[in-house]
């Protein structure tokens, strides 16, 4: 007898990237495009979908493999299954999406060796069927999104006063205020060092309230 | 002199980890000591050294444009670009292996201190990351290709170095409980970013 899909197990594989165990500020893993892309909402919600994608074929099709793959050579094994998942990635916002692409730049091509994919392959889908690691993965980038989505809101407000979101197109938003009362947008906001400390503070905040969370020793 | 623009432009202005944030993962693992964050520095410096050239190689003689028309006429016209991720890595991926057996068969001692961190490499964004830049900036020659993933690698060892030593000695602040460990690390980080983007316009 299978259990069902939404048994107690299976909803909190899903549930628990979302904040207990977030990719990104608990486990520490993929922060690189994290950062980069955030600059505005749209690029971090294509590399959201993007690293879903990804990491759902990955996990699953390592999964299926798991038996098969010799340990010895596993990593290399891992990086062509992603890499190959990747390039498919990369052709379709090329040919759908060129302006996205073109934005998102070596980005793309960097979740090959985004962590959050080879850490789940290994922690999850090396030692689980394919349905559990189908969640996981689904779990996992969703947490992932979230924060990449989190980060880029506020950068994108403050940074340029715009909100770029998908299909909808540019919103203006603080555009007005900046007109005609001389509030200046803060430029600092869409510069690299401004993602670290966004990221930072979304830590602190979540750690704040969730204590479980701190770290004891640093 | 272009050679010297590049490192330096490398090490300082397009820093990996404060303009790119390439490596990011390793950088936050591995830099509570500054011993093994100086190891694993070293390791990068090495990997990027050695692939960068290779990957150059490989993208202007056979994956480019045009680039197989030293096999005949025929080939002139191909275009293998698509496959560069996947032969990137392939790249990487096998000479972190080859490096991995040849310092342990030559230098135990070496193995000994980086030996851990070798692995882990291959899946280092920074790595990548210099290849695929690599390719977008298309640099004139072998030459300037090396030089520039030696000064990346420089920048990178720099920037752990420096982050690791903060941190040793940030263990005897009183840090708010939520912030302590991760949180203040990514501030600190983009304070030193700050700090970096002075270097930002200098030419050479």
């Amino acid at each position: 007898m299978s259990e069902s899909l939404f048994s107690k197990k299976n909803m909190k594989l899903i549930k628990d990237p979302l904040n207990d165990d977030n990719p990104i500020t608990v486990q520490v893993l993929g922060i690189c495009s994290a950062l980069a892309i955030t600059v505005k909402v749209e690029t971090a919600f294509v590399m959201a979908i993007s690293v879903l994608f990804v990491l759902i074929g990955a996990n699953v099709i390592v999964s299926l493999l798991r038996k098969v793959i010799p340990s010895r050579i596993r990593i290399i094994v891992q990086l062509v299954i992603v890499a190959s998942l990747v390039i498919l990635v990369d052709q379709v916002l090329k040919a759908f999406v060129y302006d996205v692409s073109k934005q998102l730049s070596v980005f793309v091509g960097l979740i090959i060796t985004n962590c959050i994919i080879m850490g789940r392959l290994e922690a999850f889908a090396l030692g689980n069927k394919p349905g559990a690691s189908f969640l996981d993965a689904v779990g996992n980038a969703f947490g992932y999104g979230i924060i990449l989505i989190v980060v880029a809101f506020f950068r994108e407000l403050f940074g340029s006063g715009t909100l770029t979101l998908p299909v909808v197109g540019k919103i203006e938003i603080l555009t007005s205020l900046a007109n005609n009362t001389g509030y200046e947008h803060n430029g600092l906001m869409i510069l690299p060092p401004m993602a670290l400390i966004t990221v930072g503070i979304y830590i602190w905040i979540q750690r704040s309230r969730n204590r479980k969370l701190i770290e004891e020793n640093h | 002199m272009e050679y010297f623009n590049i490192f330096v432009k490398g090490i300082f202005i397009e820093n990996m980890i404060f303009a790119y944030f390439l490596g990011m993962c390793s950088y936050l693992a591995v830099s509570k000591t500054v011993t093994t964050a100086n190891g694993l520095g070293l390791a990068v410096i090495f990997v990027l050294g050695v692939t960068v050239p290779i990957n150059y190689l490989l993208e202007n003689y056979v994956l480019k444009e045009g680039a197989l028309s030293w096999l005949g006429e025929e080939y002139a016209t191909m275009d293998l670009s698509f496959l560069s991720f996947i032969m990137f890595i392939a790249v990487i991926a096998s000479t972190v292996q080859i490096v991995e057996m040849a310092v342990e068969k030559f230098a135990p001692a070496l193995y000994g201190a980086l030996g851990i961190f070798l692995p882990l490499i291959a899946v280092n964004c920074s790595i990548l990351g210099g290849a695929l830049f690599m390719q977008e900036r298309q640099y004139a020659n072998i030459g300037e290709a090396s030089v520039f993933g030696l000064g990346s690698g420089v920048g990178w060892w720099l920037a752990i170095v420096a982050i690791a030593a903060i941190r040793e000695k940030i263990k005897y602040s009183h840090v708010p409980g939520p912030l302590r460990g991760l949180g203040i690390t990514f501030i600190i980080c983009g304070l030193m970013g700050v700090a970096f983007m002075s270097f930002m316009g200098i030419e050479l």
